[in-house]
């Protein structure tokens, strides 16, 4: 797969690995951020903790749509999905994602109409082609997918689909970021920044991180060689006591981001006052909601929504785990009462969660070590 | 969020300019060119897919670029550290 | 899924608690197992504990003979490069060959949708009929029902098979020893992202074929060449290779360690994994089988397994360690690692 397998060329890693291991030395502790739930999902993937030297921590950020989305929310959508008629469609990220009464599959079990979608396009030809049901999008995402609802939504306009509506969670990284700056238990050194939001929002809104906090930012690719690179990259300026935003996603972000993308979010969306995100609260300006001009395609104006607030049982520490300041197996819940089967807060439910992700991968590695040390 | 892959632009709608067929390594979809209406693609360019839309044209030089300093990593460090030894940097 | 020997053994306590039954549960992965394990093993099978295997083995005064049975319920019924008649016969002579025996009939129970259109299933049945005669095996008999509309999704194919031992190979997995090979017959994921792709939801198109086919020649083959180090064979249907082999090492208690460079893909399954974030390690197969070799027959068993007929794909994807225990590990040239665990339901396409 081309701009796919070079940057998986194992030669080219282990030797980027190399490079990172004498840039690091042994004296000193580094503690890695990576925003987006992508790279938490890539280092898993491809083994990336293994290559890395013990002094290197990469710490799982809070930049995984699904983990933050309220409970409620869900409740919210599929409620308005229980009318007769109304076609609840969404990712498939979505589908497991636990709601009071159950997930979307479990509704789909019992009689709800819900079907996964790969684009919010995918929506709308549903909308389209089945003019006697309603087709409400269940929006999630960052910065990297709001643009494609937008798109999809001035579409829906322009045709005059009027069976087609947006259920929109649609949030943003930057508060996200600031959230976890202002956390006090904070220890971070600098941030692997996400690479796909940032074809869109381009590189100049992480500058305050590097010049307010003093922390280096690096806008990084998925692949194994991007993220080892970033990590080089990011070594490099901390040796050098440096804190400047760098490109090294350069054959796929542009410096001042995506100026359609940008006028798509704007022609559509606004911000919105406050909104919850799950584990870290209420944030301000955080997340989008459809502007007055296209109200008639928001599900929250086109029906009655309940609102529900759905708090998380106290004993969940989602939120120090998604602000990286307790590791998934130090929360009480963590591989008891909260599992991927029967997860109890959505880190466990994403696959890119950070629990999920610790369950399935680091927790029976850990065990491996242990045996191997101890034989 | 962050699942995008890179495709080859293969045919573009004649009636629907923002519509296109890519083609990732035999697998084919139409995706909508929407969002690179300030930069539109041509035919045999490779874009980034995300949710059916290209998000952004890969620059193949920029690949290539990063692909060169890949392969000098540890190069030019290691040249770096013996030019040092050679006392040159004393000279202003 | 069958009971090892135990025969009119007493009910063992049902540890089934999921209040109602989801899809999940029939997708051949964690809740699968766990609906197995816990409703259906412990009421029929009673206190028989020890692995489940593809296909029972019966006594019948004195001969053995094989016997399993498998339903189809896809959708669509047709799809590029098969049917459900032709799944029906090779998955049933699948799960016999990876038991080690020669389908000699199968019985099949068609359960027909009011309104189903003759044409649609003369097609399936012609295609059943075909699939059989190429499987070598004989279809002895059958039986109908009909349905409501709405009930049956078109149709639903059961069909049970019966066949006789194949000399010179015993298979357990409790046999499976550290330094074991781990092959595999060909390509992993065509049939799973073609199903896929053909359900047009997703609106992707791909030059992919299910990989729909019998593999009992193959088995044979690899019996002929390896038999005495043949320890453990499955055919790895819904769930995947990671099933099979994570069910494997939960049963042998060693490690399954698989190099990522040498797990045969094609371009294209590869390509729709990832545009929807899946892993072919979890994509429905239904013309392959994956085999545990001792290593002194490893060699012998590729060489003659790649010069017979649909096997040239057969590789060595893996081999058998100590650790991780009772997990399936996949390894990457340049040393990293992750662990690949069964799914809990069917594999979900993901944007993040």
């Amino acid at each position: 797969m081309r701009f796919v397998d070079e940057f998986r060329e194992p030669e080219l890693i282990s030797k980027a690995a190399e490079e990172i291991r004498r840039l690091a030395g042994t004296e000193r502790h580094y503690r890695m951020m990576e925003v987006c739930g992508g790279h938490t999902h890539a280092i898993y993937r491809f083994g990336l903790k293994d290559i890395l030297p013990e002094n290197i921590e990469l710490i799982h950020g809070p930049g995984c749509p699904v983990c933050v989305l309220p409970m409620g929310r869900i409740d919210d959508g599929l409620s308005i999905a229980q009318q007769s008629d109304v076609v609840f469609a969404a990712f498939g990220d979505m589908m497991r994602v636990p709601g009071t009464q159950g997930s979307p599959l479990e509704h789909k079990a019992r009689g709800m109409d819900v079907r996964i979608v790969y684009s919010p396009s995918d929506a709308l030809k549903l909308a389209r082609l089945n003019p006697d049901k309603h087709v409400m999008f269940f929006a999630i995402g960052f910065e990297t997918t709001a643009p494609s609802t937008a798109l999809t939504m001035m579409r829906a306009k322009a045709e005059g689909i009027r069976n087609f509506s947006v259920f929109c969670n649609h949030v943003t990284i930057i508060p996200a970021i600031r959230a976890i700056l202002d956390s006090p238990d904070m220890r971070l050194d600098a941030f692997i920044g996400p690479g796909h939001v940032s074809t869109v929002i381009g590189c100049r809104p992480y500058e305050w991180i590097a010049q307010n906090e003093r922390k280096p930012i690096v806008v990084s690719g998925f692949e194994p060689l991007d993220m080892l690179q970033s990590i080089v990259m990011l070594l490099r300026q901390l040796k050098a006591g440096e804190a400047r935003v760098e490109n090294q996603y350069k054959r796929v972000v542009p410096w001042e981001g995506n100026r359609a993308a940008l006028r798509a979010l704007a022609e559509v969306f606004q911000l919105r006052p406050y909104f919850e995100w799950r584990g870290l609260g209420f944030i301000s300006q955080s997340a989008l909601r459809i502007n007055d001009k296209y109200a008639e395609w928001d599900a929250e104006q086109r029906f009655a929504v309940p609102g529900i607030r759905v708090t998380d049982p106290k004993a969940a520490q989602c939120g120090e785990v998604l602000k990286g300041v307790l590791k998934p197996h130090q929360c009480k819940l963590f591989g008891r009462e909260c599992t991927p089967e029967h997860p109890i807060g959505a880190l466990m439910v994403s696959s890119e969660g950070s629990c999920a992700a610790y369950h399935n991968y680091e927790h029976r590695k850990a065990a491996m070590v242990s045996l191997n040390s101890v034989a | 969020m962050c699942l995008a892959i890179p495709g080859k632009i293969v045919h573009i709608s004649s009636d629907n300019h923002d519509s296109a067929l890519v083609d990732v390594v035999g697998v084919r979809r139409k995706i909508d060119l929407g969002l690179l209406q300030d930069d539109k693609p041509a035919p045999g360019d490779w874009v980034l897919i995300h949710v059916g839309f290209a998000m952004s044209k890969i620059s193949e030089q920029d690949a290539a670029d990063q692909m060169n300093t890949l392969r000098m990593l540890g190069e030019i460090d290691g040249a770096m550290q013996e030019i040092q030894g050679y006392g040159l940097e004393d000279v202003n | 899924m069958s009971a090892p020997a135990a025969v009119l053994a007493e009910s063992a306590p049902v540890r089934f608690r999921d209040p109602q039954i989801e899809m999940a549960h029939g997708a051949g992965g964690k809740a699968s197992r766990k609906l197995v394990e816990g409703l259906f093993a412990p009421l029929l099978f009673g206190a028989a504990p020890g692995p489940l295997a593809d296909a029972a083995h019966v006594d019948i005064n004195g001969t053995t003979v094989a016997m399993t049975t498998d339903s189809f319920v896809v959708k669509p019924l047709s799809f590029p490069g098969g049917s459900i008649g032709e799944l029906a016969v090779n998955g049933t002579v699948n799960d016999l060959a990876v038991s080690c025996a020669r389908a000699e009939a199968l019985v099949v129970t068609y359960v027909l949708e009011a309104g189903l259109s003759t044409q649609v299933l003369e097609a399936e049945v012609r295609a059943m009929a075909k699939a059989a005669r190429d499987a070598g095996v004989r279809i002895a008999a059958g039986d109908t029902k009909v349905v409501e509309h709405g009930k049956a999704d078109q149709m639903y194919v059961t069909t049970t098979g019966i066949g006789r031992l194949l000399p010179g190979v015993s298979i357990d997995p409790c046999s499976v020893r550290v330094g074991d090979k781990i092959l595999i017959s060909g390509p992993i994921g065509d049939h799973g992202i073609t199903i896929l792709l053909a359900r047009g939801e997703l609106d992707f198109e791909a030059d992919l074929r299910s990989d729909t086919r019998s593999v009992l020649s193959l088995v044979e083959t690899l019996i002929h060449a390896a038999g005495p180090g043949i320890r453990w064979m499955r055919d790895p249907t819904r769930g995947g290779a990671a099933t099979s082999l994570n069910e494997l090492a939960r049963d042998c208690g060693l490690g399954m360690v698989l190099f990522e460079d040498q797990i045969p893909v094609r371009d294209s399954v590869r390509g729709a994994c990832e545009l929807l974030g899946l892993d072919p390690l979890h994509i429905a197969n239904e013309g392959q089988f994956l085999a545990v070799v001792s290593p002194e027959y490893a060699d012998a068993a590729i060489n003659a397994l790649s010069l017979a007929p649909g096997g040239s794909e057969a590789q060595v994807i893996g081999e058998v360690r100590e650790q991780p225990a009772g997990t399936v590990l996949v390894t990457t040239l340049y040393g990293g690692s992750r662990i690949v665990d069964m799914l809990v339901g069917d594999p979900l396409p993901r944007i993040c």
